[in-house]
């Protein structure tokens, strides 16, 4: 696919290293001239100078047949108006932006960015998952769908434990997928298997039922 | 409709307002304190409209006139919290003149689709930025365009 990305900082550098490497074809946007030098020389001639929410840059380097427009600046405005211009002018299908501030996302949506990542609650769920009385991960998002993909380790006290899978009160929409448990493999629990502390589970549930469904599995009087 | 007494006097003095000058005062947000946004400020103040204007830099607001009776706010126009505190659910007028064009986007479409401001207007040197985004029903202006279209006026008149 026929990528663009702007803002060639650290994010914007390895997203275009990763999407090379994957074999599609990248071009990248980047203000700074020594940026670009350095980009173009460990990467191949991939990055063009200049300013990626000018249409004239944008539609020098083809935009218009690009697949997908990212955009990584550290400046959400700049990221905003880069996926507008894409999204509108050049009909690009798919847009992702960078969202520093994660409170401007709900504007990013609304505006029809397609897809909106904010660095700062990644680090906050990556730090959370190293931290061990977070007993809920977030593993994946499902935005389409409004599902996330969640890790759940059973605490040594938890009420759950010994307590068969269909005997829990789970919150509507959520799904216990699979346990991993020490000394055997991961299985796909049954109604019937029994919950054992420490175990780790991976499941699926609406985004709003997440601390329901963390209530329920944790909670000491449940 | 329940209307307090507060909302009589304000409308009372709207009323006496519109009558001696024939301008209606209204709520306005300028966001950016530079020449324009300063001057911007002190037309709409000495016309009887109610003035905010937000910088990120205290030091802006010194291109305000001595007898500014609107408020000066420091704080990222932005962010939404600032844009609260400075009363944007109430501004029937909002106008981003930062020196960013992409900024002035930004925020205008905060106010216009974030806090339903009835008007949005945006300063966007970028003509072509101004054109596309105008056709996405924000209020915008290009001084490039402006001015060169006067400048090529004034030269061709006096030729």
């Amino acid at each position: 696919m026929y990528i663009v990305v702007v803002g060639g900082g650290r994010v914007g550098y390895y997203l275009t290293k990763a999407l090379l490497d994957e074999g599609h074809e990248v071009v990248l946007v980047e203000k700074q001239g020594t940026i670009c030098d350095t980009v173009n020389e460990e990467l191949g001639s991939v990055c063009i100078r200049g300013d990626g929410s000018e249409v004239t840059i944008l539609s020098d380097i083809g935009t218009d047949r690009a697949g997908m427009l990212i955009a990584v600046t550290g400046d959400d405005e700049d990221n905003l108006v880069a996926c507008q211009l894409a999204k509108h002018w050049f009909k690009v299908p798919r847009t992702i932006a960078r969202v520093v501030n994660p409170k401007n996302e709900s504007l990013f949506k609304k505006l029809g960015i397609d897809v909106t990542v904010i660095s700062t609650n990644v680090i906050l769920e990556n730090i959370e998952a190293e931290v061990p009385t977070h007993l809920l991960t977030h593993l994946l998002v499902i935005r389409d769908r409004g599902l996330e993909i969640v890790e759940i380790r059973i605490p040594p006290g938890s009420p759950v434990v010994g307590k068969a899978v269909g005997e829990v009160s789970l919150p509507q929409g959520a799904i216990l997928s699979l346990v991993i448990r020490k000394g055997i493999r991961p299985f796909v629990p049954s109604a019937d298997t029994l919950l054992q502390a420490d175990d780790q589970i991976i499941a699926s549930t609406p985004a709003e039922s997440e601390e329901a469904l963390r209530a329920s599995l944790e909670s000491r009087e449940a | 409709m329940l209307v307090s007494n507060f909302d009589i006097r304000i409308s009372d003095f709207r009323f006496t307002w519109v009558r001696r000058t024939g301008v209606l005062p209204m709520k306005t947000l300028i966001m950016g304190c530079g020449r324009l946004g300063a001057r911007l400020a002190g037309l709409l103040d000495a016309d009887g409209h109610q003035v905010t204007i937000l910088d990120l830099d205290s030091y802006a607001f010194r291109r305000l006139p001595g007898d500014f009776h609107g408020t000066a706010l420091v704080g990222n126009g932005l962010d939404e919290d600032i844009l609260r505190r400075a009363g944007i659910e109430r501004t029937e007028v909002f106008v981003a003149m930062t020196q960013g064009d992409n900024r002035n986007i930004m925020a205008a479409q905060i106010a216009k689709h974030i806090f339903n401001v009835p008007r949005a207007i945006c300063r966007i040197y970028d003509p072509l930025r101004q054109e596309i985004y105008s056709t996405l029903g924000i209020e915008t202006f290009s001084p490039t365009t402006i001015f060169a279209d006067m400048l090529r006026q004034q030269i061709q008149s006096r030729g």
